[in-house]
């Protein structure tokens, strides 16, 4: 008995799980309604694509032109096109094979597109009542971030943490996929906060200001919108390079999801309630 | 017999686009299911009528497209659509060089017209360099000359009755003429013009020869080739299908086309 007496330290997993209200109502509404529209709007952006899959910088740009990306086809093969640079994608884009077996030569594939037959009409129609769904989500999400807190609070990066150094041990840290424990994980990390911002204040800004840009209209009204993006070809390209860094975010974040724990982070995107990692036992 | 004799690398790429389809198939039919529904496709033309009523709520009446120099001009005018109208009669007017080519100013109006080229040349013109886009996707830039479409107007005495103007086309695109329509804002507008000229040299038959509607701040399937007749009407639900042009009765293009 008397061996018993060496006061062991109670494991912490027996300890209650900590629960944090990590996202508030606002913010859960918008992020799911937002991940729906930015497929919608991805899917029929492809579509739309599919009708003149070239781009080009600068004012003008049309067939014969000179064209910085083509996805095309010959008659054996599907390409993709970079500079001078051409790759082949048969099967992919250009050149697949629908669900009926036949063999289609448009850009990007059925199944990648709303709808998943050929319609510009329709692919512009749902692409452009879903750009006002992202347009009004976004002025109301930063609005509340303004009055509600949730900029200053969680998402503005404070002086030390813009040290390199502090960056460069959070680059280190999720490259060993250490991630926050305890407290620290339900406060944002420096690379949490800086793709959160450059997704909320960079990308999607400039989805909507290119998009208004390829508008014939919104161009005899803000004349000086087309100024800034350098011609509506170049704002049309931007809008797809754009779609694509969007794409990159979103894989980064699922990635991200899955590794710090699935159904815990998904709960506090549903519920609001996020359980708190226990802290890291070191030496152990 | 050219199925057996594929090379191998296609016939992976079929196999695998196969599966990948099989897979998709019934989550694919649920959306086309959706994007056919009635009531979507109300909730999706909805989008139609917030662009239209924000951009005429943002946008000066008179709000000019952008107009360019001649530095900025396409090297080719690519020509979309029809390229070469159908049928004897066209062909007859492309060998007098359209000197028969008329113009009915139709409708709603005081003094119902039929202009000659010769006549619409002879009206004051305006001569514009502008960006074409078209719906899908792609630019080019062009110098344009013609009459504005207001002078022609006020020339025929179009009533206040009159909402919209109807531009109808020698063209035949499948089943029916081609067809095109704006409202009142766009047809007085002072870059909405006749066109007859492009890049200093008469229309091009590829290009609408030899009149073709200019309507600056829409897209490119608005700007009716092949001009033969513009009609005053109260309301479009008479013309065609009742859409406002050809595209828009048959595939729901957007019939507000500034963006």
């Amino acid at each position: 008995m008397a061996e018993a007496e060496t006061p062991v330290a109670p494991a912490k997993s027996a300890a209650p799980p900590v629960r944090v209200y990590r996202h508030r109502l606002p913010i859960r509404i918008w992020h799911w309604v937002n991940a729906a529209t930015l497929l919608v709007l991805l899917m029929s952006g492809l579509m739309i694509f599919n009708a003149h899959p070239r781009l080009y910088w600068g004012d003008y740009g049309a067939n014969f032109d000179r064209a910085w990306l083509v996805i095309g086809s010959t008659p054996d093969n599907g390409y993709l096109r970079l500079g001078d640079y051409r790759i082949d994608t048969t099967g992919v884009l250009g050149r697949w094979t629908d669900a009926e077996g036949e063999e289609k030569t448009w850009a990007f594939p059925g199944w990648a597109t709303i709808p998943t037959s050929y319609s510009l009409a329709d692919g512009r129609r749902w692409h452009l009542l879903f750009a006002w769904v992202l347009s009004i989500g976004l002025t109301l999400y930063m609005l509340w971030t303004l009055v509600g807190g949730h900029l200053r609070k969680d998402l503005h990066v404070r002086g030390a943490e813009w040290s390199p150094r502090h960056i460069w041990h959070d680059v280190k840290e999720h490259a060993r996929l250490r991630f926050p424990r305890g407290e620290a994980a339900a406060r944002y990390g420096i690379l949490q906060k800086l793709s959160y911002i450059g997704v909320i204040f960079v990308a999607l800004p400039l989805m909507i200001a290119t998009g208004l840009t390829m508008s014939p209209g919104m161009n005899a009204a803000w004349p000086w919108l087309l100024d800034v993006l350098g011609g509506r070809q170049s704002a049309r390209s931007i809008h797809f390079i754009t779609a694509w860094a969007l794409v990159a975010f979103f894989l980064v974040h699922i990635a991200m999801v899955l590794l710090a724990g699935p159904v815990n982070e998904l709960r506090s995107m549903a519920t609001g309630w996020f359980r708190l990692p226990p802290e890291r036992e070191e030496g152990a | 017999m050219s199925q057996i004799m594929l090379p191998r690398r296609q016939l992976i790429a079929r196999a695998g686009g196969l599966v990948a389809a099989a897979g998709t198939l019934p989550l694919l039919a649920g959306c086309d299911a959706i994007n056919d529904a009635p009531a979507v496709r109300k909730i999706l033309s909805m989008g139609e009528e917030m662009n239209r009523a924000s951009q005429r709520a943002l946008m000066d009446r008179n709000a000019l497209a952008r107009e360019f120099g001649r530095a900025d001009l396409s090297p080719y005018f690519r020509p979309n659509g029809t390229r070469l109208p159908a049928g004897a009669a066209y062909a007859a007017h492309a060998a007098s060089g359209f000197a028969d080519w008329r113009v009915k100013v139709t409708g709603l109006v005081a003094r119902p017209l039929s202009l000659s080229m010769t006549d619409i040349r002879a009206m004051p013109q305006r001569t514009q360099i502008t960006r074409h886009d078209c719906v899908e996707g792609w630019s080019a830039i062009g110098q344009w000359t013609g009459p504005p479409l207001s002078r022609i107007l006020a020339a025929a005495g179009v009533k206040d009755s009159a909402r919209y103007i109807v531009f109808r086309c020698a063209d035949r695109l499948g089943d029916a003429l081609y067809y095109e329509s704006c409202d009142m804002i766009d047809a007085l507008h002072p870059q909405t013009i006749m066109a007859w000229a492009l890049n200093d040299a008469l229309l091009p038959i590829a290009n609408g020869a030899p009149l073709r509607l200019r309507i600056e701040r829409q897209l490119g399937y608005k700007h009716a080739k092949y001009v033969n007749a513009i009609e005053a009407v109260a309301s479009l639900d008479q013309i065609g299908a009742g859409k406002g042009g050809y595209w828009e009765d048959r595939i729901d293009y957007e019939w507000y086309a500034g963006i």
